[in-house]
């Protein structure tokens, strides 16, 4: 099961960064991804413009998410499908247990679905006997290697390709060992021919759904490779499992915002595959499942609306934020500890498993905006992560580094006569420390500063004295 | 008892309430400059738009010359002569006959077909993007399984944006798509699969088409 | 905005990292503002912002200390602050933090309206011209609360442009973040060091001799990095640069 690991960040986090591998393929996505969306949104003059209008949609539908929902349900229903509204991961993981039973499944081809991670499907479903075969190649590559993703869109970025020949060389056995993969084509090849047979072979197709339309009663899901079009075409039930906050209005509205999630995500115009699916197959259609079914999930989403934090519900998941983090450069998407990584991870997750259980993530931030200055839909993450910061100053349970020294601090703060008498005795003890040299190596106390860096030592009088003493002889400089 | 769903809308419905966007109007579409062409300049957009996307356009004048642009295409990237056809008559009625080297067949695909041959829905010329559906006439599966997809765009067939390909489903079925209205699928497709998974290297054919070609008639789309 | 008048009242908020560790900044901004026309005071109940108390999410004291600054700096025309993050503090967050407070929230944000970020003063309101030179090859770096916050990015350029003798060589990423973050840099130490090293190299790859910047808490992270990384590569605040002030040491060098 995927256990939230949240707690672990300063650890994963430092290992992280002494990962060669690691780093190798951070930097890969770094200079590509920041790029590649600044030429899509110079393309397009009418961008910034776009996500007024995405936030605005977005707004508008929270404000009104019970009726778009109740729409919804009603259109699948009209047009043959089954909607089930899941209040947690275990109520859906049932759910799909009981649906995949009545399809006799013994597979299941899956497009990506980050609300399957949620919930750890892929586990349960294997635990029951059910197999689960990953058709988006990044998924497919973690599946091998056992991983979990870590990033929502390129769940497989922190793997290099030298990391990918070997994972494939392990697991495909059947293939003449000789065989030469430096081609990253001969890589994609194999599993296309690998994962081709899977597809019909399967009993269930579960996909994602980045949004669902109320109007039709429609799932949408957003693909380059079409593994997702092929997960639900061809077996004999489609289920599509998706969270309350991603139904859209119409079909025209979700233009809106497709016009500024793949921009923000690759920096394609539109992702190659965007497939609107409505209801099982038709009686004249020669192709299709039989059966289609949509999971709604809750998972505490609803708790948020009308409170503080309901901006984030904003999120259409293009993983802008992360792709511009320079922590999430760092140390890449497993050291936040469970399925959502970087800055919307560091809001959503203590949102979904409590903030006790991920403690360090609103922390691991320098707020320095530029998730904020790139969302879409303009989530304010600073201040949503200073919401977090808040909530755990108040509960008490910031964790320790944290809160030392700054209470004493504020009260310095608010009291000008001590604060001067305590900074002019600070410096001196610091001057003292450097004695003449511009900075010091070791400090006590500044283990975390003097680690990595040298601490510039102060000029000499506080500016405060040197002003009240220009002051009261008259002088100016 | 009360049920996942009660709980879920009780909850929903008491957010709501409190939310500072309940009643924020719902904003109209923004719909890009780049899309309003009209004319030649709308075919010049849907090309270079569909060329960036790594599709490959041609046009042709007249519906009889999309066979002889077909063979042409296959024979000219060295690809075995054989097609699948959309059963859509704006295919399936051209004239194939008059490329008797053509192997054609007519259908869904099973995944054995290396080529096959659509209609689309519509081409959107803002992103060189075309829209194509499910249906009896135009199985799903011919736009996803083979290795090479060729889609026969109809000059009355462009459009500028994805609001007027909405436009010109909605047109098709009575002007509602609500209550089942909606064919089963209705995919937009720019450009053939790919994928960047592997080292961030970007590689076209992941498990859908690895080549989309594109024939632009300039007529319109022919009354069957 | 308002034309400049001469002989307006500017009120400098120092700001804790200049006050205690780089007076001579203080000095080159009241330098600057008096050379604009203005008269400078420094009033005298000042202390600190309260960014270190709002980051950790200590909004009680954060709102005390925000209602404490408002009332030592009313009565003046404008209030200037030599740093990005100090200003963002002031003109952006003061007023959300009060605005639920009837007494408070319309005096912050006349307080917030009247704030501004040192070059951006110079550049916006004073419209200075600056009479300094400083022949040198110059980078500059721009803070995430100056350039997010404050809207800071062509002004230091436009007066440094003025400057005889810069040469400005920009970095590759000017606007990613060099790592300080206030307490972030004690807090995650290892991830502030990768994202100070990819600054630094940066910096050592524009070729040039000077870095500048307008945010203390910045320069003193890139500063402490490069001379642990034994770099020759200067680093000043640029008001001194801009108030013909650079016979002191820079950032962490002895005297």
């Amino acid at each position: 099961m995927f256990v939230p690991n949240s707690n672990a960040f300063p650890e994963k986090s430092s290992n992280a960064i002494a990962d060669p591998q690691l780093q190798e393929a951070l930097g890969l996505l770094r200079v590509q991804s920041i790029p590649n969306r600044l030429k899509a949104v110079d393309k397009l003059p009418e961008f910034e413009a776009l996500r007024d209008r995405a936030r605005d949609l977005k707004d508008h539908i929270l404000g009104h998410l019970d009726q778009y929902l109740l729409q919804f349900e009603e259109q699948v229903k009209l047009s043959g499908g089954e909607v089930h509204w899941c209040s947690d991961a275990e109520s859906a993981r049932q759910t799909i247990l009981r649906l995949c039973r009545e399809a006799g499944a013994k597979t299941v081809t899956k497009g990506k679905t980050m609300i399957g991670e949620e919930i750890s499907i892929n586990d349960f479903l294997s635990e029951n006997g059910i197999e689960p075969v990953e058709t988006d190649l990044g998924e497919y590559i973690i599946q091998l290697r056992k991983e979990t993703p870590s990033h929502i869109i390129g769940p497989a970025i922190h793997v290099t390709k030298r990391q990918v020949e070997q994972t494939f060389r392990e697991h495909h056995t059947d293939l003449e060992p000789a065989r030469s993969l430096e081609d990253p084509n001969a890589l994609m090849a194999e599993a296309r021919a690998k994962l081709r047979d899977r597809y019909f072979e399967a009993d269930v197709g579960i996909t994602g759904a980045n949004f669902f339309i109320a109007e039709t009663g429609s799932t949408v899901i957003v693909t380059n490779e079409g593994n997702g079009d092929l997960t639900q075409t061809l077996p004999k039930m489609h289920i599509a499992l998706t969270s309350i906050e991603k139904v859209v209005p119409t079909l025209d509205d979700a233009m809106t915002l497709l016009r500024v999630l793949p921009r923000s995500a690759t920096g394609q115009e539109l992702s190659v595959y965007v497939t609107f699916s409505t209801g099982p197959r038709r009686q004249t259609d020669p192709d299709g499942p039989k059966a289609f079914h949509v999971v709604l999930l809750d998972n505490g989403r609803s708790g948020y609306l009308g409170g503080p934090m309901q901006e984030m519900l904003r999120c259409i998941r293009c993983g802008a934020c992360m792709d511009h983090c320079p922590v999430y450069h760092a140390v890449g998407g497993h050291a936040y500890g469970w399925v959502y990584p970087g800055p919307i991870g560091s809001i959503l997750t203590p949102a979904l498993v409590g903030v006790e259980n991920a403690k360090h993530l609103p922390h691991a931030s320098s707020l320095c905006g530029r998730c904020e200055s790139v969302c879409p839909v303009r989530i304010p993450i600073p201040k949503l992560l200073r919401h977090w910061r808040e909530e755990e100053f108040t509960r008490g349970i910031t964790p320790a580094v944290q809160r030392s020294g700054l209470g004493l601090w504020a009260w310095f703060a608010k009291h000008p006569a001590l604060y001067r008498f305590a900074a002019r005795w600070g410096t001196r003890l610091l001057r003292l420390i450097a004695d003449g040299r511009g900075s010091v190596s070791v400090l006590p106390l500044a283990g975390g500063w003097t680690k990595h860096r040298d601490f510039p030592a102060p000029q000499g009088k506080t500016f405060h004295d040197q002003w009240r003493a220009q002051r009261s002889t008259g002088g100016a400089k | 008892m009360s049920t996942d769903r009660d709980r879920m809308l009780a909850t929903i419905r008491a957010g709501v309430s409190r939310s500072n966007t309940k009643g924020a109007p719902k904003p109209g579409p923004l719909v890009p400059e780049r899309g309003q062409q009209t004319g030649r300049a709308l075919v010049e957009l849907f090309r270079k738009q569909a060329e960036a996307a790594a599709a490959t356009v041609v046009e042709v004048a007249r519906a009889e010359d999309v066979p002889a642009a077909v063979a042409d295409y296959l024979r000219g990237r060295n690809l075995p002569p054989q097609i699948r056809l959309s059963p859509d008559a704006r295919v399936n009625a051209l004239d194939w006959k008059s490329q008797p080297l053509l192997e054609t067949s007519t259908g869904a695909s099973d995944g054995h077909d290396l080529a096959s041959v659509t209609p689309v829905l519509a081409g959107v010329a803002e992103t060189g993007t075309l829209m194509v559906h499910s249906g009896a006439a135009t199985p799903n599966t011919l736009h996803f399984l083979p290795e090479t997809h060729i889609a026969v765009v109809y000059a009355d067939e462009l459009v500028g944006t994805y609001e007027e390909g909405w436009k010109a489903l909605r047109a098709q079925r009575a002007g509602d798509l609500s209550k089942g209205a909606m064919p089963r699928t209705v995919s937009f497709v720019t450009g053939p699969s790919r994928s960047a998974d592997i080292g961030k290297i970007l590689l076209m054919g992941a498990h859908g088409p690895k080549r989309l070609h594109v024939i632009m008639v300039d007529a319109k789309r022919p009354r069957h | 905005m308002p034309p400049a008048a001469k002989g307006q009242r500017v009120a400098l908020f120092v700001t804790c990292l200049v006050d205690l560790f780089r007076p001579s900044v203080g000095f080159a901004a009241v330098k600057l503002i008096e050379q604009a026309g203005f008269t400078v005071e420094v009033p005298e109940a000042q202390t600190c912002c309260g960014q270190p108390a709002y980051n950790s999410g200590d909004r009680a004291d954060t709102q005390a200390i925000a209602r404490h600054t408002i009332q030592a700096f009313e009565g003046y025309d404008y209030i200037v602050v030599p740093s990005g993050s100090c200003g963002g503090m002031l003109h952006c967050h003061y007023p959300e933090l009060l605005a639920e407070d009837p007494k408070w929230a319309a005096r912050a944000v006349a307080f917030a309206a009247r704030t501004y970020e040192l070059t951006q003063f110079l550049v916006e309101v004073a419209k200075i011209k600056i009479d300094a030179a400083f022949p040198a090859r110059v980078t500059y770096h721009d803070s995430c609360s100056s350039l997010r916050e404050m809207g800071v990015k062509t002004q230091p350029r436009d007066l440094l442009g003025q400057v005889k003798g810069v040469q400005i060589s920009e970095l590759a990423e000017t606007e990613a973040c060099c790592g300080f973050g206030g307490t972030f840099c004690v807090k995650f130490p290892d991830i502030s060091n990768s994202m100070v090293e990819r600054k630094t190299a940066d910096i050592v790859a524009s070729g040039a001799d000077t870095l500048l910047a307008g945010d203390l808490g910045c320069l003193m992270n890139i500063a402490g990095k490069l001379k642990r990384q034994g770099s020759t590569v200067k680093v000043r605040h640029v008001a001194e640069v801009l108030a013909g002030m650079t016979d002191d040491a820079a950032i962490g060098e002895a005297e």
